[in-house]
């Protein structure tokens, strides 16, 4: 099974990614936590039963808003970096924490590198599964790579001029 | 000035811990140089044409003495015993070895300094008025506030990918010294009829390829909401700023495609969500920064102006620098002095190691142990008392620093240029010391008014180019190296764009093309009407005719 950082652990991912609707509805129905792109989930939402673990996979230029109308429905809003220097998923992270209240699993995937975890943290992402998963004990290292920071931000909402 | 508190000094030293540990990931190949990149970007590390180059951070343009005797003593450790200003205020060191990147940074963190986010695509130094606090015409001293800009932006997680750089200068006074229309984000402080302060916000302006004067986006933003209002203008910028074309991809693009009032609704959809929240700013804290600002123990003074005016009288030379490279200061018996940092034969802006720890003494000296850069890359000592002038004079004139010509044609701003920089088209600096060398006679100099003429050597335009009265651009034509001219820029509060006169010329042609440029104005100007004006009125064509008239 593959693994990722969740809450700062490494973990194994019990999420399954499903490409078609007919996968998604099944799997869905069987009780598997299935996360799908965002077109595929508003294809086949209105057919997965309401209680059901489900979660999407947002590219860049998939903007946050799309997915707000179900939002309460998704335990896991995985947000995809093709390459590491697109940092729209920053602001994604933020405005799915703070304008859409969005509170289950917010994981960062793809060409992401452990040198951006700690931004990564810090605007909203509890996990993270980089496309090279070989060095996650180090990875996992990187969360804390500095002890305090001065803005407001997701995990820590009070900026530092408040605290000092 | 500022002063780090244990927080602050954790920040930097964490972060030279993480770069030295990215920088030995890269040597041991865990990092490609993709990868690494960005990272050591954002630490100040180009990889230039010869050499790797450090971009050390000045924010906003500001200095003490035991700073600068450290980067003489870095420059000269570990590079070739000379450094650059450039027009962002900071420093840079052009041969550093990149192994020896992680100790420079912490000596520098040593002295409370840094090269964080001086390049790269993320929110970059914060400039403003290299007369900040001073200034006869000040509004509102815009130091504390950059001060909270510069610590709302280091390592802000959200924006340090953006779709590229990002550019804030805060203006505090009548004339703008900031080039605020310039900007990513212009701020003007101005104040309410209670004396409040607040800010005019521009948005969209920017130099680069396609030049754009900035927009007003908000009219008067109470200071309270400064830090969300721009975060808000950012967040938009990040989600919806281009990311397929370089050249395309800075806010002016985006505010211009969008047209300012969708830009400025999106900024404030954004807005109503953090507004009032936990970044708001509050009143201890503008305190607490405002507290690093006060004035230094000035002495109170008799007008000591006589003794001067005395000197001035004897000695020609010494009036020549006091008229044109001091400045009144708002504290009776007191003057700013200017350090010209474009002596002809010497690369504009650069400055020996020996000069700088010249400089640091002289600083503590005359002027309360601090020093100022700025954007037209030249220093300040900002606080010297009358009394002491022809004396410091003396030791500037004796250190090369005391060229009589700040804002006139010499005081050239100029890039490092094709001698330096892997992405120029054309040298820059022999260009600058051709004109500065044609144009030697002080006498003729001064006759000419304030000119400003800025030299960049490519479209990126570090050397500010388009807002030069006189602007010029290397250009490639077909592998030489070309150079074109505008005419009619300006950076002040009416800032302008200059207009392209014409076909590019040779490397050997430009003195004679500057030439006949201040030959016409010269025939056209009005009694003592500065050159800008003398342009404005009479426009482009004139200037054309006279100098591809021969040249054909
Ligand atoms: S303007 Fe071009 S040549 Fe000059 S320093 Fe900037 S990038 Fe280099």
């Amino acid at each position: 099974m593959p693994r990722l950082i969740k809450d700062s652990q490494i973990v194994e991912d019990d999420w399954v990614m499903v490409g078609s609707s007919s996968e998604a509805v099944d799997l869905a129905e069987s009780g598997q936590r299935v996360f799908m792109p965002l077109e595929l989930l508003q294809a086949v939402i209105a057919d997965i039963p309401v209680d059901a673990t489900i979660g999407v996979l947002l590219e860049p230029g998939q903007e946050p808003s799309q997915v707000c109308d179900y939002i309460d429905r998704l335990q896991l809003v995985a947000v995809n970096f093709p390459v590491f220097t697109d940092g729209r998923g920053f602001s994604y992270a933020r405005e799915l924490r703070q304008t859409h209240e969005f509170a289950g699993e917010l994981r960062a995937t793809g060409d992401i590198m452990r040198d951006q975890f700690h931004y990564l943290k810090r605007s909203g992402f509890n996990a993270f599964q980089p496309d090279d998963d070989s060095s996650l004990e180090s990875d996992l290292q990187s969360l804390d790579d500095f002890s305090d920071a001065y803005q407001a931000s997701i995990d820590r909402p009070e900026p530092l001029f408040r605290r000092r | 000035m500022y002063v780090y508190d244990q927080y602050d000094q954790r920040l930097v030293d964490e972060r030279v811990a993480q770069y030295r540990d990215q920088t030995r990931r890269f040597l041991a190949g865990e990092l490609t140089e993709a990868q690494f990149l960005p990272l050591r970007l954002q630490n100040g590390l180009y990889v230039q044409r010869l050499a790797p180059m450090l971009r050390i951070a000045v924010p906003y343009g500001l200095l003490n003495s035991t700073q600068l005797r450290k980067v003489a003593d870095i420059s000269r450790r570990y590079d070739k015993g000379y450094v650059h200003i450039s027009t962002r205020q900071n420093i840079q060191i052009n041969w550093p070895m990149l192994s020896d990147t992680p100790d420079i940074l912490e000596e520098l963190a040593s002295v409370q300094m840094h090269a964080i986010q001086t390049s790269g695509n993320c929110i970059r130094n914060t400039t403003t008025d290299q007369f900040a606090g001073v200034a006869a015409d000040e509004l509102e001293d815009p130091r504390p506030w950059c001060e909270i800009i510069r610590q709302w932006s280091t390592f802000h997680p959200e924006f340090a990918f953006l779709p590229r750089k990002f550019k804030i200068a805060v203006c505090g006074s009548e004339a703008d010294r900031a080039a605020m229309h310039n900007h990513d984000i212009g701020l003007e402080l101005l104040l309410d009829s209670g004396g409040t302060p607040g800010f005019r916000v521009l948005v969209g302006g920017g130099l680069g390829r396609t030049p754009m004067i900035g927009q007003e986006i908000h009219p008067f933003l109470e200071w309270q909401h400064l830090l969300t209002y721009l975060e808000s203008i950012l967040r938009v910028y990040n989600q919806h700023g281009r990311r397929d074309n370089k050249y395309k991809a800075r806010i002016k693009i985006l505010v211009k495609a969008m047209g300012i009032e969708a830009f400025r609704s999106r900024v404030e959809e954004e807005w109503d969500v953090i507004r009032d929240g936990p970044a708001t700013l509050t009143e201890a804290e503008l305190e607490r920064c405002k507290g690093f600002f006060t004035s230094p123990g000035y002495k109170k003074f008799e007008d000591s102006k006589p003794a001067v005016a005395t000197q001035r009288d004897l000695d020609l030379a010494f009036a020549r620098w006091l008229d044109r490279n001091t400045l009144p200061h708002r504290v009776p018996g007191y003057q700013i002095v200017n350090l010209s940092l474009k002596a002809t034969g010497y690369a504009p802006g650069d400055l020996t190691d020996k000069q700088l720890e010249a400089i640091a003494d002289l600083a503590d000296q005359y002027s309360f142990g601090e020093i100022r850069t700025t954007h037209q890359q030249n220093m300040v000592l900002a606080d010297v008392e009358h009394s002491a002038l022809h004396e410091l004079w003396l030791k500037l004139s004796a250190l090369g620093l005391a060229t009589p010509n700040i804002g006139y044609l010499t005081d050239i701003i100029c890039c490092p240029g094709g001698d330096f920089c892997a992405l120029a088209n054309a040298k820059s600096i022999p260009i600058a010391e051709a004109i500065q060398t044609r144009f030697d006679n002080l006498d003729y100099l001064y006759d000419l008014g304030p000119i400003d003429l800025n030299i960049s050597g490519c479209m990126n335009a570090c050397g500010h180019h388009h807002v030069g009265h006189i602007g010029i651009l290397g250009v490639d034509k077909k592998g030489q190296e070309f150079y074109q001219v505008s005419l009619g820029g300006n950076q002040g509060k009416d800032a302008s764009l200059g207009k392209i006169l014409g076909p590019a010329f040779a490397q050997e042609d430009m003195p004679e093309v500057i030439g006949k440029i201040i030959d016409t104005y010269l025939n056209h100007r009005t009694e003592d009407e500065p050159f800008l004006d003398t342009y404005r009125r009479i426009g482009l064509q004139p200037f054309k005719e006279s100098v591809y008239a021969e040249a054909n």
